[in-house]
């Protein structure tokens, strides 16, 4: 056998204005997270990466794009496009959040009280969702993943390098230091 | 026999072969689709407990693999019943090839094959005449992912434009 070659995927889709990103914009580490939200793990890393940002507030920014792993996921799509028309609305946060703590509930009819209670509005959301309105864009961040080595979710990026270390805030925190004094 | 070469290396005619396949149950090999890029995907076995598994992952990829209307194929020496249970838990519908009988027999044949009786984590592309463009060897717990193999079909496609030009 030859020795596997051990090739660190890189991003290939540079931050634009239509991320989604939470923290500095001038912060020195950027984290990009490819994440579903139908996903344990992701769900897993979700208080990690807040705590994270918390602790280091001046250092770190994080960008969230989608990677709905579909078949394996049922309401992974509608959620990320749920979250998208939210975002139009200025509410990507809000809902990102919601999602990710509630993600017992992201079968239609609760995920549109999740909506209410962010104060958006239903009936207007399901029908942009249910007409597909945003699925170019959930299906943009995939395409981009995938070619950047996405191979999972979450997959993280620190500084466009694909971080394949562990999730717990730790593991979070030292991928942070090391990429901030690198 | 192991290939004492290792993995199959580019610019070798890939060995012609047909495995028991699921969901579909029949026969399929990488000549049924000669004229369209085939993906042999090796890897170690069904079951893998993450959401990080590599079968559905290109599944999830399926229509970025149309684009270059490339065939996937999924191959390991599980029966074609465990096959067909994974394929149903993870929404997989590209064929996964049982190289069960004789067992390994066709990972052995493309350097894919680990002393401990299952496929390596390989990846091998063939272009539209059945010659092997690009081939990868993962280790055994690492997920390759899709960015190598939609570099290699890149390739192929501006070749081809080249010879067309």
């Amino acid at each position: 056998m030859t020795t596997p070659l051990q090739v660190t995927a890189r991003l290939r889709e540079p931050v634009t204005a239509d991320d989604h990103v939470r923290g500095p914009s001038n912060a020195p580490v950027t984290i990009i997270e490819y994440g579903d939200f139908q996903c344990r793990f992701c769900g897993a890393a979700y208080p990690n990466l807040h705590e994270l940002l918390r602790q280091r507030a001046d250092t770190v920014r994080l960008v969230y794009r989608y990677f709905p792993i579909a078949n394996v996921h049922p309401y992974a799509e509608r959620a990320a496009e749920t979250a998208e028309a939210a975002g139009a609305r200025g509410k990507f946060w809000e809902m990102h959040d919601w999602l990710y703590e509630h993600q017992d509930q992201l079968d239609p009819v609760h995920l549109s009280l999740g909506v209410e209670q962010l104060g958006l509005p239903p009936d207007e959301l399901n029908g942009e969702v249910e007409r597909r309105e945003f699925a170019d864009r959930v299906r943009r961040d995939f395409v981009g993943g995938i070619r950047s080595g996405v191979n999972g979710t979450p997959t993280l990026f620190v500084n466009d390098v694909r971080h394949d270390g562990g999730y717990d805030l730790p593991d979070l925190l030292a991928a942070v230091d090391a990429a901030a004094n690198a | 026999m192991s290939d004492p070469n290792g993995l199959i290396q580019p610019g070798r005619p890939a060995p012609g072969f047909t495995l028991p396949s699921t969901p579909d149950g029949r026969q399929t090999g990488p000549e049924q689709f000669r004229g369209r890029p085939v993906v042999l995907a090796f890897y170690p076995a069904d079951w893998s407990p993450v959401c990080g598994d590599q079968m559905s992952l290109y599944q999830a990829a399926g229509p970025v693999f149309d684009q270059y209307q490339a065939m996937v194929l999924g191959i390991s020496v599980d029966s074609v019943w465990s096959h067909r249970a994974f394929a149903e838990s993870q929404g997989i519908t590209f064929p996964l090839l049982s190289d069960f009988e004789p067992k390994g027999e066709v990972a052995r044949r493309y350097g894919a094959y680990l002393p401990q009786g299952e496929a390596a984590r390989a990846l091998v592309v063939l272009d539209q005449a059945g010659t092997v463009a690009w081939s990868y060897l993962s280790a055994p717990d690492v997920n390759p992912g899709a960015d190598g193999i939609f570099d290699a079909l890149d390739n192929l496609a501006r070749d081809r434009k080249v010879m067309a030009g």
